[in-house]
């Protein structure tokens, strides 16, 4: 199989470039990380992140073909070829594909991302019903691998204020939990031209979703919270 | 001035639904007009005068215009917030705008009305 990788070491490389591989492998069930772990055997220096290798963890999260998505869980069988693979496009560059995720765990953070409930803690859980449990559905599983938002147009002009559809989603997952009572302050917090309605639905987020999840969504949903208080 | 990242400014609701809300001023408006045109058996001057000679569809025009410069300013300034960074330059492209639409509406009342 023939790859080409984006390859850039800031202390050697005066500018980044694009590697050509070749791997003397039946694509089978084999997925992207794999081919990307024996490459790494060629070339010792290729760079990337992972951990889990199943979806899960969301660390090797990259630019296939130019689509963002998770090495872990890409069939290698389902890519054209040449493989071309950048790191998520709109983040600083570390080393090859290793982007430096601060700015997206700025805004995740940015949106208070535990439950807030000032009651004293009960004997035992804190309990929902089962329908307010389904609320949650379709937001709790983000794993926050950043497929979503390093595709998103609003978040590449404004990564500094844009929330971003990760973010976003998160604020949803605890505007919509029964359990907080931050909600008007969450939904202050978001009324911005910039943090919240930057996002003009142009759904890649909900296009590149490893975990098909829909962030548009949820940020549709947070709109109407805000319409419901306003009106 | 200490260059910090600032947000908050706690407005955008409104606008977001303006924008809906007038796009469906227009789009009402073109199928309106659409449709007129489609059921004239001839098609001249007369036609369009004779549209818009009545106060109703000169009242209704105004409407769609006063939409359509409302949709386009959140539209510009969507544009520039997102593509000029300097808060100066955008000021001033706002101000820009906003002057412009506002000569628009005057000059649209002087259209319509034939004044």
């Amino acid at each position: 199989m023939k790859f080409k990788i984006y390859r850039y070491n800031p202390d050697i490389d005066t500018a980044p470039y694009m590697q050509d591989f070749d791997l003397n492998l039946e694509s089978g069930d084999a997925m992207l990380l794999d081919a990307l772990m024996m490459l790494r055997k060629q070339d010792d220096s290729l760079g990337f992140r992972k951990s889990c290798r199943e979806g899960v963890c969301g660390s090797d999260a990259m630019n296939i073909n130019g689509r963002n998505g998770l090495a872990c869980i890409t069939s290698l069988s389902s890519l054209k070829q040449p493989v071309e693979i950048r790191p998520l496009p709109g983040l600083p560059v570390i080393r090859d594909l290793i982007v430096d995720m601060t700015q997206f765990f700025k805004q995740y953070h940015s949106i208070k991302p535990y439950l807030v409930n000032n009651d004293p803690p009960p004997e035992t859980e804190r309990l929902q019903s089962p329908k307010d449990r389904l609320e949650l559905d379709g937001l709790y599983e983000c794993i926050l691998c950043g497929c979503c938002t390093t595709s998103c147009p609003s978040f590449w002009w404004n990564p500094d204020k844009f929330v971003g559809p990760a973010g976003l989603l998160q604020a949803y997952r605890f505007i919509a939990d029964t359990r907080d009572q931050d909600t008007a302050a969450r939904l202050d917090n978001l009324e911005d031209p910039y943090r919240l309605f930057r996002c003009h639905t142009i759904m890649n987020c909900v296009d590149v979703c490893p975990k098909e999840l829909n962030p548009t969504e949820a940020i549709g949903k947070i709109k109407d919270m805000m319409v419901k208080r306003a009106v | 001035m200490v260059n910090r990242i600032v947000t908050g400014a706690h407005y955008g609701l409104r606008d977001w639904l303006v924008q809906r809300v007038t796009a469906v001023v227009m789009a009402i408006y073109s199928a309106v007009v659409v449709v007129f045109l489609l059921l004239q058996p001839e098609f001249g001057y007369d036609t369009w005068a004779g549209l818009f000679s009545g106060n109703p569809m000169r009242t209704f025009s105004m409407l769609f215009l006063l939409s359509l410069f409302y949709h386009a300013w959140i539209g510009m300034r969507d544009i520039v917030m997102d593509y000029i960074k300097p808060a100066s330059i955008r000021l001033t492209i706002h101000v820009l705008v906003i002057l412009a639409l506002v000569l628009y509406v005057i000059w649209s009342v002087q259209i319509l009305w034939g004044l």
